[in-house]
């Protein structure tokens, strides 16, 4: 693997990681299996580049993007527990409003920011290139939003949404209020993977209603391939391992794609179906190992 | 003093499921109080703990705490006032949290939830006290998750935690029947303990007649849905196990006859 690949890699996978925090958020957190993950992170990406494009700042443009996701999710919660909708399908649902929804936002299905201002122009200033501002900047917006779940996860309310994930019955009865707590968990989730959006977008120079899709794929395999090497012990080990596990995701496709068998190679259409196979490898492989172990 | 007035309530209402759980059921329990309630299967003794925390809504009648008409409340707002054990000893605390953190959510039941740490330095020292208070060797292992301990010890911290904010009544739902018979009997003692010296205001579901007669002031039976005997002080101390069944058979006989008199 060559430096350049390397680096690109580092850059997805902070990147990505904030989705994957997200992702980790209500699926290991709250146990909300959420697909609005595949519609809000195009979000992020639709509501940032029509803010810089109208002028915003870009840093105002990402908050913008993460209140922006932060709604989205309250949709599902609310959907889930006001309408008692099933949390798969209530995510589904508003994954696919979102669809529309972006669109509407950009007005078209795709926008570029060719020549507009965006969250690395202070690193090029600097005279840094691409290669390196971007996973710095990204490396530092991620170990933040890590250290900002670890002491959240810790506060009074952060207990009542581990609690409200593990035993809803248990944590009613102690007094709170776990339609509250679904519809913010899901909220601060997609106001992430929001914000990873807008970041990607920026990075990229482009935003379009068709990034998101296989995005809880991605971020499912990242959560498990994490926890699997990194482990899971304590809430704080957990959610490292969930970013570390976001940068090990990027660099196993970026090998994917530099394999050469004979005439074979994989391209990037096959990234789908790779890790649709690696998130059933390692979610089946505990269990394979425990038949063994009995036989 | 708590008091529910003609709680009426059905499961399946309107299908050919329908069951009629409780039928006009009204109830004084005074401060202080400790009821304990017997029945055979299928009475209503769990349905009407569940519709005094707000588990179930009631259909019909009205239910208040200290005069405060509570019959619309939610579960978790009543939670301020009520804490409850359950029978299943894993559903009183959270497997995946530490032991410090579940008494942490105790000491703020039916208190609002902030962005302050959640356990504090000094909440530890109080919950190792409480824990030393146990006698089962836990105040060391505030750290350890709570899936690790067993089932009687599961309960045991239920129980201090349903008393770590006092609450106006304490509702304990056949809360040993899942134990072995040697871990039932600490909790019991634990029970008796937490009530008598904090003076809880409690009403106990139980299948044991001789437990339901030695503890508390106060003894509720219940049959098919109804309040069929209510005996309290002297009356209760007298009572023996061969009177309840007594009782019982002749609430049961009264039915039949009036089948019978239906047929005639």
């Amino acid at each position: 693997m060559t430096w350049y690949a390397f680096f690109g890699a580092l850059e997805q996978g902070f990147a990505y990681g904030l989705m994957v925090l997200g992702v980790y958020l209500t699926f290991r957190i709250l146990d909300f299996p959420d697909l609005t993950v595949d519609g809000s992170l195009p979000l992020g990406a639709a509501v940032s580049a029509v803010a810089i494009t109208a002028g915003v700042h870009p840093y105002l443009s990402l908050l913008l993007a993460l209140g922006a996701g932060f709604l989205a999710g309250m949709v599902t919660g609310i959907l889930n527990t006001k309408f008692r909708i099933l949390h798969l399908l209530a995510s589904i649902l508003t994954m696919i409003a979102l669809y529309s929804i972006n669109i509407r936002i950009m007005g078209r299905p795709n926008m570029t920011l060719l020549g507009k201002r965006t969250i690395l122009d202070p690193f090029y200033a600097m005279d840094m290139s691409p290669s390196v501002a971007a996973p710095i900047l990204f490396g530092i917006v991620s170990v933040l939003s890590v250290i900002f779940l670890m002491w959240f996860l810790h506060t009074e309310f952060g207990l009542a949404i581990l609690a409200t994930g593990d035993n809803k019955q248990m944590i009613t009865s102690q007094g709170v209020n776990t339609h509250r707590v679904i519809i913010f968990g899901v909220g601060l989730s997609n106001g992430l993977v929001a914000l990873s959006g807008a970041m990607i977008c920026q990075n990229q120079g482009a935003a379009d209603v068709n990034m998101g899709v296989g995005t809880i794929v991605a971020g499912l395999a990242s959560v498990i391939i994490g926890e699997t090497v990194f482990g899971s012990r304590s809430i704080n080990r957990a959610i490292i391992a969930a970013l570390l596990g976001s940068i090990v995701y990027r660099l196993a496709i970026a090998l994917a794609l530099g394999l050469k068998m004979g005439r074979f190679s994989f391209t990037p259409s096959d990234l789908n179906l790779i890790t649709a196979i690696l998130v059933v490898a390692a979610l089946t492989l505990p269990q394979v190992r425990a038949r063994f172990r009995l036989k | 003093m708590i008091s529910l007035a003609g709680i009426t309530k059905y499961f399946h209402r309107g299908s050919i499921n329908e069951v009629l759980a409780l039928e006009d059921v009204s109830l004084n329990v005074r401060t202080g109080d400790f009821i304990t309630i017997i029945g055979s299967n299928g009475a209503g003794k769990s349905t009407l703990l569940n519709c005094l925390a707000g588990s179930y809504p009631v259909d019909e009648g009205s239910i208040s705490i200290d005069g405060e008409d509570v019959t619309s409340w939610p579960e978790h707002r009543r939670a301020g006032d009520i804490s409850r054990v359950f029978q299943n000893p894993l559903l009183g605390t959270c497997a995946s949290l530490t032991i410090e953190q579940n008494l942490a959510l105790a000491a703020r039941r039916g208190k609002p939830h902030g962005f302050g740490l959640g356990v504090k330095n000094r909440d530890r020292d109080l919950f190792q006290e409480k824990l030393r208070h146990l006698g089962l060797e836990l105040e060391d292992r505030l750290k350890d998750k709570v899936g690790l301990l067993s089932g009687g010890q599961r309960q045991a911290l239920t129980m201090l935690m349903a008393s770590m904010v006092r609450p106006k009544v304490l509702l304990l739902d056949e809360h040993t029947a899942a134990l072995d018979p040697k871990t039932a009997h600490q909790i019991l003692d634990l029970t008796t303990l937490v009530v008598s010296e904090e003076r809880l205001t409690t009403l106990m579901v139980t299948h044991n007649m001789k437990q339901a007669l030695q503890l508390g002031n106060r003894l509720i039976m219940m049959h098919r849905s109804r309040i069929i005997l209510d005996v309290e002080g002297d009356q209760k101390t007298k009572l023996t196990v061969e009177d309840l069944i007594e009782q019982f058979y002749t609430a049961r006989g009264e039915e039949f006859s009036q089948d019978r008199m239906l047929l005639v």
